[in-house]
Parts: structure tokens; sequence; C-alpha cells
């Protein structure tokens, strides 16, 4: 059927807020801690700029580069492991990060691909994003949450 | 994205099941989810129409073909609001130690 050669996923959730908020939260390092584990994010934030991401204690964990820069709709951002020699030499890989306003929230989908077969990239980043968007859509709606 | 569409969408042994399919190979298109299921083809896109509603399931297209994907943000979001990141661990042991008592097919 399907001869995409291809690893990847697709991550949806609603946030409410606006898109211009959900993206100063997405494209601000400082922001980019308090719902990423305390990393630390470092970017220019434009089109052709690195990118690099460093545990609290300093370790690199990813890097690669801005290919997309679209604010408030489409980030995409070539991304590459740094810190795990199995998954460092599967490459390159495509985050792409879109933004549609829907009514009172803003959809917000990430999708991770690899150009190749079953790729430990992906699975290693796709048990991590799901912690990330809980994260930032409880960091957005602040304890509205927990309510409904 | 309401809560109670999400737990009628997973209230269906039928769509568990597509999650489960998904879950072990992402990113099907309706033919091959159709496959091995005694199921037509209409009733399995009635089933993921529900579930992608439900935004339990999330899409891309891919040339001329739709891709689908399990989407368990929403299902992490329940589990988050019950479960503190202090019983995680906890629950983890337990879920292991049932998995290999039991096998992992729970179908």
């Amino acid at each position: 059927m399907s001869k995409v050669v291809q690893s990847s996923f697709v991550y949806v959730t609603f946030i409410r807020t606006t898109a211009e908020r959900l993206w100063s939260k997405l494209t601000t390092n400082e922001f980019i801690k308090e719902y990423w584990f305390g990393v630390q994010f470092k970017t220019e934030w434009k089109a052709g700029a690195t990118w690099e991401m460093r545990y609290p204690d300093g370790r690199v964990t990813d890097s690669g580069e801005i290919v997309e820069f679209d604010p408030p709709k489409r980030l995409v951002l070539k991304w590459r492991n740094e810190f795990k020699p199995e998954l460092k030499a599967e490459g390159y890989g495509l985050c792409v990060i879109e933004l549609a306003p829907m009514g009172e929230a803003v959809k917000l989908t990430v999708t991770h691909s690899m150009e190749r077969a079953e790729s430990k990239l992906i699975e290693a980043v796709s048990g991590g994003w799901p912690k990330i968007l809980s994260n930032l859509k409880s960091l957005i709606e602040t304890g509205e949450i927990a309510m409904k | 994205m309401s809560d109670d569409a999400i737990f009628r969408a997973l209230a269906d042994a039928s769509r568990r099941k597509l999650l489960d399919k998904l879950h072990r190979k992402n990113g099907q298109t309706l033919g091959e989810l159709c496959e091995g299921l005694r199921m037509t083809r209409q009733a399995v896109a009635k089933h993921l129409a529900i579930l992608k509603k439900a935004n339990l399931v999330s899409w891309k297209r891919e040339g001329r073909e739709r891709l689908h994907f399990i989407n368990p943000v929403p299902i992490h979001d329940i589990a988050e609001r019950w479960i503190s990141k202090f019983e995680y661990p906890r629950l983890q042991t337990l879920s292991k130690l049932k998995k290999s008592l039991e096998g992992e097919d729970r179908e």
C-alpha cells in the first residue's frame, strides 16, 4: 500500500489562547524552559538560524536549523539528536509546528518525521512530546483544565 | 475538545482496536487500517471520524494518500489530571508486573 519510507508522528492539542500568545510561548527561550523540563533553548529565531537545546546541566541534547519561521502560523525545524550516538547517526529529521485558530482555541499540530523506516529518534521523541504539550497547555490555560 | 467526546470515543471495542493498530504501526491509510478487520470500509471510516473528532487520531496528506496517526495527547492530559508525577514510577512498575504475568496481548 503505502510506499512512503518514513517514520513520523502527528500530535495535536487544542489550547484556549490566541495564536500570537501561543507563538510567543513557543519561540521565547525563557518560556520554553518552563514547560520543557528546564532545557536551555538557544537560537535567533529567524529562518536560516541554527538552534541548540541543552539540559540544565549544559549537555547539548538536540540541535538543528530553523527552516521556516512564519509567525504566528508555522515553524519548521531541522532536528538532530546530539547526545546519543545511535540517534545522532540517523542524521536530521524535520519538526513542523503549525498553529491554527479554531474558535476560542488554537489547534497546535506537531509533526516530527524522519526519512527512514523505524527511526529510533522518532521513537525517542514521541514519548516526550505529549508531556511537553500537556505542560504547555496547562501553563497557558493556568489551572482551568483541572476543573473541566 | 470535550472530555466527554474522548471517553465516548474510547468506550467502543472497535475503536480501541483501531487505536491499537495505529499504536503498533503509526501512519496508516484507511485501506491499511481495514486489513484484517471484520468490518466494512464504511464502518472503519465512521469509527475513524469519531476518533478524529475526539482528537485521538490525527492525520496528514502524503501525496494522494491520507495517513492516520494515533494522537496520545488527550489521553496523556487525562492521565496527568489524576496521576501525579510521584505516583508515575510506582504505577509503571505495577503495569510492567501485570504485563509480564498476563502477557502483552490484552485484546
